[in-house]
Parts: structure tokens; sequence; C-alpha cells
């Protein structure tokens, strides 16, 4: 569905060197599956989805989506596409149902064809009774279920989805995650950006973590963990002050000691075992809490810096 | 630090039920047909469609308007001017001079709305034209749906004021199988203004007032100066250039032309019509550039 060999995006920026967003980025994503870009912010991975939506050009490499050049082709390739933007960019003037009707007219669909999807998506959205409401009036959840039904107008071959629940409380995250599970049993390709591991956990068959432009690792999100962190996790505060005296103690403790500011983070494939090894040093955390390893440890081994800063 | 490439696994088989490539190409050409030729259309759709949400302001402000002006002109002021208006060596009556003027300023101020908050709006405060560029949309069919938007508003302005001037019975149009195509005229006046203030509206990065000071210092300095209530050499020399460059001047010029036959050389007629094409013309492709170079960041 989408093939991108060493992908390139610059920007010229006045008196100085060209800043360049991406860098060379390899990835293929197959029909059906769930591909996400895993980084920080200013990773380039916006950037990235900006060329595969087929609006931004790209500055160097090749680029293809569904087999067509995107730089040629851009109408084509966008009028197969599903987008939904990390910022909301319904119309304000107009209620939920006439966003979703307007937006159908755009693939050159009829009135009556138009209606009737927006009839499905606002209940696939969950979202029947505010038809008839000015977006101004729903919650920041609902305009994302709306966003995303906007996107479904044309049953796009690939939906790409740019940090689809940043900004949302957690229960509005579920509901979110749960249509995009139901999208993905459909069929439909997903191409998603996020800087939330457990969203990348929730959705992605395989991802690639970028950093500056460049990918880091790719794989299955069980695979990443497999080979960048150890099974579990013991993390130990002792207070900010103390905590990297403590972690010079701990050094050879499980397969790996990470010191952040606020906490002592002890990679290890008993979590409970090195617990116990810790107290044996006679060192008393202030807490301390075992859990399985996630992308949050792949980023901050292949990084070295953590995903949110 | 692992290699992209050596580290990472073979991507999934391909389903063995997934389209061809070959399919989904055609699928997509087939899809973008109607998009790439009818696609500013359906901005247009959409703009209109928009307008609805201050529809009553539209029509409130295309009848009022000019009734006002004909109540506080024709019974107001007309009264006071006793003496005819002398236009190219003709003699009119003061409301018939006016008349034209008032209809291009509707439409250049329907212009200077529809071209500015909502430009403003779709690239920065809604950002619904970035919306609309990840739709088959091309960046040109958005400024074209914005102008075509723009100017189904100004045909409702233009259309209310000239039939409203026409039929009240204050004979401000002794010449109507002519006079309809000062609707026209004055259409054209506000796509003269419009355009390149689109542009202008696109290419701002952030509000800090800019349009009210076009209102103040471009709009109203041209309605004060551009012979819309008095013949425009009766200024000195010095003032008339603002006429000169302003699309009302030429617009209403083109109306009184119209409405009751001003006796205009035909070579200024054609030099009126030229110029407003000019800039809006030069707008469109001042305009075009900029939506197409600010949707692609």
């Amino acid at each position: 569905m989408i093939s991108a060999r060493s992908l390139v995006k610059a920007y010229k920026v006045k008196g100085k060197p060209d800043f360049v967003a991406v860098d060379g980025l390899d990835f293929e994503v197959a029909p059906g599956e769930s591909f996400g870009l895993l980084g920080p912010n200013g990773a380039g991975k916006s950037t990235t989805m900006k060329m595969i939506g087929a609006v931004s050009t790209r500055t160097g490499g090749d680029l293809s989506i569904l087999g067509l050049d995107p730089d040629r082709y851009g109408p084509e390739i966008r009028s197969r596409l599903g987008v939904v933007p990390q910022q909301d960019n319904l119309d304000a003037e107009l209620n939920a149902r006439e966003n979703l009707y307007v937006y159908g007219r755009y693939f050159g669909l009829p009135g009556k064809v138009c209606h009737q999807k927006a009839d499905e998506l606002l209940a696939f959205a969950q979202l029947e009774d505010k038809a008839k409401s000015k977006v101004d009036a729903l919650s920041g959840g609902m305009k994302r279920r709306l966003t995303i039904a906007r996107g479904l107008i044309n049953d796009p071959r690939i939906l790409l989805l740019d940090e689809p629940t940043t900004g949302l409380d957690p229960q509005a995250r579920h509901v979110l995650w749960d249509r995009l599970f139901r999208l993905k049993e459909r069929g439909t390709t997903l191409v998603l950006t996020t800087h939330y591991m457990d969203e990348a956990e929730q959705l992605c068959d395989r991802l690639i973590v970028v950093d500056k432009g460049r990918i880091m690792a790719e794989g299955t999100p069980a695979s990443l963990i497999r080979e960048h962190s150890s099974r579990e996790v013991l993390e130990v505060r002792f207070g900010s002050d103390r905590n990297q005296q403590a972690a010079d103690t701990l050094q050879g403790v499980g397969d790996r000691v990470e010191v952040l500011p606020d906490r002592v983070l002890i990679y290890a494939a008993d979590g409970e075992a090195a617990l116990e090894r810790v107290t044996a040093e006679g060192l008393e955390p202030i807490t301390s809490l075992v859990r399985r390893s996630s992308l949050e440890d792949v980023f901050l081994r292949l990084t070295g810096r953590s995903l949110i800063e | 630090m692992s290699s992209p490439s050596a580290a990472s696994p073979p991507p999934p088989p391909v389903d063995a039920g997934a389209p061809a490539l070959d399919d989904l190409r055609a699928e997509a050409f087939a899809w973008a047909r109607k998009p790439r030729r009818f696609g500013s259309w359906y901005v247009t759709e959409h703009m209109v469609r928009a307008m609805r949400a201050y529809g009553w302001t539209i029509v409130v402000g295309a009848v009022g308007q000019p009734i006002l002006y004909l109540l506080g002109l024709a019974v107001g002021l007309a009264a006071l001017i006793t003496v005819p208006i002398v236009d190219h060596g003709q003699q009119v009556s003061y409301l018939m001079f006016v008349a034209p003027a008032l209809l291009a300023t509707a439409t250049i101020s329907v212009a200077s709305e529809e071209m500015t908050y909502p430009v403003m709006s779709g690239f920065k405060w809604r950002r619904y034209f970035y919306g609309f560029n990840a739709s088959p949309l091309s960046s040109p069919q958005i400024a074209n749906g914005v102008i075509a938007g723009a100017t189904a508003r100004m045909f409702v302005a233009s259309v209310a004021y000239y039939l409203i001037v026409w039929l009240l019975p204050f004979g401000a149009v002794p010449n109507p199988a002519t006079g309809w195509l000062a609707i026209f005229a004055g259409v054209l006046a506000g796509l003269a203004f419009g355009i390149p203030l689109m542009a202008y509206a696109g290419s701002i990065q952030d509000d800090k007032g800019q349009f009210a000071l076009v209102q103040r210092f471009i709009f109203m300095p041209m309605f004060l100066f551009s012979g819309t209530f008095y013949p425009l050499d009766t200024l000195p020399l010095w003032l008339q250039w603002i006429g000169w460059i302003s699309p009302l001047w030429h617009g209403a010029e083109l109306g009184r032309v119209a409405t009751y036959g001003a006796a205009v050389d035909p070579l200024m007629i054609g030099i009126h019509i030229a110029y407003l094409l000019a800039l809006s013309i030069g707008g469109y492709v001042w305009g075009r550039r900029i939506f197409v170079r600010r949707l692609a960041t």
C-alpha cells in the first residue's frame, strides 16, 4: 500500500543550513496492516504523514502510495485516503452531520449517498444524538470521533491518524481506541503516529521508532520490547537528591540500571527478585513498582531520552 | 543504535485477498475523476452552505443597506442638493448619480467581508482549508471555491441593490434596458477589490488587526474619494489618483453607463473593464500561489 525509500524532507531556513525533518526513512505498509510511527515531538512523524497524505512534497527519495507517486497523482491518492489530522479542522459554521455531508461531496459522491454515509458514520462514531449540534458544542472526544468519521466518508483504503488521542481524557481515548479497533477488524489499513506507548501497543501490528527524522528500530511492539528491553522493570524512588547515589550502589542488579530525575529503573527478568536485591543492599526506596517492559523503555534504551519530555 | 534495515523484520506477507496494485491504481483514478473536474464547485457549495449560518445577516444587509442609503440620500441629502449633477456633460439627478456607485460599494463591502475573515479562519483559526486539502481537492480549487462563494454573495447583494433602486419610485434607473448590466459592473468591482484582498489575507500569519486597517485606510478613503458622491473631476488633481486606482470608481463609472447612459468615452469603458480584470487576474495569480504554498506546509 505504501512504500518509502530513503524518504527525505528538508526545509529551507534563511541564513542557516537546511532543516532536515525527515532524514532517509525506509518502510513498507501492507494491506490491512496497522502501522505506527512512534517518537517524541519533533521526530518528523507529522512531516512523514503529510508526505504520505500527498499534501507535502518530498525533497528526496522515493514514495509510492497505492502504487502512485504523490508528487504527480495527489488527487488520485487523496481520493482513497482518510485523514485524521493532529488538530481538528472541522467547519464550526456547520453542524456535525453537515460536516460529514460536505466532506463527502469533495470526493464527488452524489448528495444522496453523502446523506446516507453521514448517517451511517454518525452511528459508527456514536454521535447520532449530536447530528444537529454545531461543532463547538461537542466535547474534545466527540470532535475527534467526528473527524475520524469524516475521514471514513470515502471508505478509504488507508486511514492516516496523526496523534489521534492527544489531549483526550482516558475514557475518551478508550472509546476512540475501540472504534479504531473495529476499523482494523474490518481490514482498513491504518497508519498512525503517536507518542503514547500504550496507544502504539494497543493499535499497531508493527511500528517504527523515529527520532530526529531517522528510524531507530522497527518491529512488532512485542518484538521491540523483547529485543531492546528486559521482561520486567522495577521502578524505585529514593527522593530526587538520592536517586543517583542509590543507582551507583545498585549497578549490577538486573540487566541494566537507568536513572531518571524522579526515579531509578532497574531492568530485570524478575522484578520482584531485583527488589529483594535492592533491600538486601540496605537501600529503602520510598516507593517501588514492578511492571512489564513497555515501548517507553525501548525508546529510552534507544535514544537515552524519554518520549514525553 | 540499530540500523533500520538490519534489525527490522520483513513486513508481514500481503494478504491473498488484498486487491492488486493495478486495481488500487485504477480505483484511485476513477475516484479522482470528478473531484479533478468539479472540485472548485464542491468548495463553492461548502462556502455557500456555511454562509447559511449567517444567512439573515446577508439578507438583511443586502436589502436593508440600499433602502437606508436611498432614504438617507433621496429624502435627506438630495432635498438639499437641488442643483443637478453634471456628469460627463450630462445633467442627472443626484440619486441617479450615486446609485451605481452605492451598488458597487455594496459588492466591495461584501468582498471585504468574505475574502478576509473566512480566509484567515480557513488557514489559521479553524484550519478548515487543511481539511479540504486532505481530500482530492487541490489548493487552487480551494482558492477558486472561496472566490466563487464570495461571488455568489456579491450577486445576491448586487441584484438586491439593483432591484431596489430600479423599483423604488426615485427614478434612479432611467435606462432599465441596459441598467441591469450595473449588477455585473458591481460584481466585477467587488472581485477586483476582493481577490487581491484574499491573497493578502492568505499571506497573513498572525492577526494583528490588519483587516481593521484595510477597512479604515483603504476601504474608507476609497469610498470617500472615488467619485461616489460627486464626479471625480471635481476633486483637485492631487486627490483624483485615489479614484483612478480604486476599483470602486471604475465599477461606478461602468454602472453609470449602464443605468443612465453616462457619456463615457468607449475607450474609457474598455480601460475600466481592463483595469478591473487586471486587478482580479493579478490578485488571482498571487492568491493561488499563496494557497499552494501555505497548504503544502
